[in-house]
Formats: C-alpha cells, structure tokens, sequence
C-alpha cells in the first residue's frame, strides 16, 4: 500500500512540475494580457493541486496533512477572485482584448468593451 | 443563538486546533479566548448570515465540487495542449451571455466557477447575463449550453 | 525526487519574473506577479519536504493569504490613480 502511494506521490509532483513550467511558457508565449491570464490560472489549479495532492500522500503527520489541505482551499479560493479582479480592472482601464477580425489575424477590439 | 454562529464557531475551533497542532491546558485557554472574541466580533459587524455561512447548500455542494474536479481536469489539458502547440493560432472571445435569475450566492458560485477554470474568465456579471471571455470559441459553446448554469441551480435546493 | 521538482518550480518562476520584467502592460506585470506568488507557495511547501521541516508549511499559509492581498491591493491603487491609456496604446503595436 505505502509503495504504491509513494509511486502516486512521484506521479503527481512529476505532472504538477511539468504542469508548472506549462503555465509559465504559456505566460510567455501568449499574444495578449486576456490570453495569459488563461495560462496563469493553469498554475493556480491543476498544478497547485497536483503538487499540494503528490505531498499529501507523504505527509508525516494529520496536522501536515490539514494544513496542506488549507494550502490547497485558500488557493482555490482566492485564484479565480485575483483573476476576475485583474481582467475587470484591465477592461475597465480601456485595455482591448485580442480578437480574431476578419482575416482569422488577431487585432485589438475597436468596439467599446463588453460587447460581442 | 443562530445556527450559523455554531457553525462558524466549530470552524474556528478546527481552524485554530489543526494550526497549532499543541494540545496543552495554555493552548485550549488561548484558543477558546480568540475564538470567543473572533465570534463576538463578527456578531457586533453583522456578518453571520446566511450569505457568509450558507449552510442550505451543504447537501448538494460535494456533488457539484466532483463535476467542477472533472470538468477542471478537462479544460487544464485542452488548455495545455494550446500552450504547447506549435502554430499557436488563437480564437479568442469575449461575449455577454444570457442567464435566467439566480440567488445572490448562485451568481457567485456561478462565475466564480467559471474564472476557476482554465480557457474561460468572467469579467462582469449582471442581474440576467455574464460577460466571459475565453482562451477559444469552443468554451463559450460550452458555456452557452447551459449545464453549468443548470447545476448551480440545482444547490439551492 | 524533491530537488527534481523544487527545480521545476523555480525554472517556473524564472519564467514568470521574465514575463514581470517584460511586460508590457501594467496588468500584465500583476499578473506574473501572482503567478510568481502562487509558485512561491509551492516552493516553500517543497522545500519543507526535501529538507524534512514540514513546519515550513505555516509560512506557505501566510504567504498564500499575502499573496492575494497583494493582488487586491496593487489593483486598487492602481484603479484610482488609472494608467489605463498608456496601458491600452502599448498593445495597439502587437
């Protein structure tokens, strides 16, 4: 039983550090603000999850293990309210979203923000 | 005494228990003193409501977290592949989308599940519509099916 | 195993302080400033374990409630003092 929970446990941080990296490029390489922050919010659940889950299967104690799991709720928590505060803010500012215009090339919205 | 100052207390009580981890005479004194006080404060701001502890949702909401688990899990990969594509060729949208009435913490629970996961963010909810903008067109398909809506309709009861 | 991930995670963060640096917009830089945080809960949650002092985990607590309040709180400074035209004019050039 402990052998395979060790092996899960590698597992899950293996994926959760590849899932990491992912986000990151991701930030890299996206053309526009609105585009990363769906880059960003790939770190903040899967990989969060995954690296918090791999590391509470080798948890020592109950009290690791409750504490990791309050890790885990306070991030899920607070990523989507960051991330509705920073694209509310943004729009609000008058930063236009990357759309595909007619020639499928993406430009900036010309059209006031919040419409289709 | 409310039912959700109960509630709130026996949280408080778990939350100070399982961060000290110190099980001494000293520390349940100091405990019972803060969670005492925490109460009593939040009493005094009339924030123990049923919006800060909405204890009617609890019969439905491990059911809903399961589906929102799955559905996470769906779009971390599709967005992952995008990420890792070589042509990235993005469709991106931004659209207001209708939807019928929901309670003041269904709205939440409703965009906030959608900014959750990957592909889709909400940036303004109104009374009847939600405004969404998404990493590809097919998410907000998926959004305007409406099974989300659906199943954040059903916690309520 | 540990060290394996400790150092994707930083290779992550390296990534997300470059996006801060590069910007170009002001909210672009939040942005990476978040997600930098969020790696930085990580890091310190696995850092814990591959030094065996799981006690580190009160410290990625706080950090993740820092975190956020950091966001909030840049955000509503900056939303009241509105760099929003510079902001908008730097990705008509994308």
């Amino acid at each position: 039983m402990s052998i395979v929970a060790t092996y899960l446990s590698w597992a899950l941080l293996v994926i959760g550090g590849l899932l990491c990296i992912s986000g990151s490029v991701g930030l890299l390489r996206f053309p526009d603000f609105f585009t990363r922050m769906h880059a960003a919010s790939v770190t903040d659940t899967l990989a969060t999850g995954m690296i918090l889950a791999g590391l509470m299967l080798q948890a020592p104690t109950w009290i690791v293990l409750a504490k990791l799991i309050m890790i885990l709720v306070f991030v899920l928590l607070t990523g989507p309210t960051a991330g509705h505060a920073l694209a509310k803010a943004a729009l609000h500012s008058g930063l236009k979203p990357l759309l595909p215009g007619k020639s499928g090339v993406l430009e900036a919205d010309t059209k006031p923000s919040g419409g289709v | 005494m409310k039912i959700q100052t109960l509630s709130l207390g026996v949280l408080l009580v778990a939350f100070w228990a399982l961060n000290s981890g110190l099980f001494k005479p000293l520390m349940y004194g100091l405990g019972t003193a803060s969670v005492l006080l925490v109460l009593l404060i939040s009493s005094r701001m009339k924030v123990i409501d049923s919006e800060s502890q909405p204890l009617n949702l609890t019969k439905n909401i491990p059911g809903y977290y399961l589906w929102l688990l799955k559905e996470l899990v769906i779009s971390n990969i599709k967005v992952v592949g995008t990420i890792w594509r070589s042509n990235l060729h993005l469709q991106p949208a931004l659209v207001t989308i209708k939807m019928d009435h929901l309670s003041e913490i269904g709205k939440v629970i409703y965009a906030n599940s959608i900014s959750l996961t990957p592909g889709t963010v909400t940036t303004e909810v109104t009374d009847n519509s939600i405004t969404v903008h998404a990493l590809d067109k097919s998410s907000i398909a998926e959004i305007e099916s409406g099974e989300m809506e659906a199943r954040v309709r059903k916690l309520d009861k | 195993m540990f060290t394996a991930v400790t150092i994707a995670v930083l290779v992550a963060m390296a990534l997300a302080l470059f996006r801060a640096y590069a910007g170009p917009t002001l909210y672009d830089r939040i942005l990476a400033v978040n997600v930098f945080g969020t790696k930085t809960v990580l890091l310190i949650a696995i850092v814990g374990f591959l030094m065996g002092r799981p006690e580190f985990l009160d410290i990625a607590m706080v950090y993740a409630l820092m975190n956020f309040i950091t966001v909030i709180g840049i955000l509503r400074f900056f939303e009241y003092s509105s760099p929003g035209k510079s902001a908008n004019s730097e990705t008509v050039k994308d």
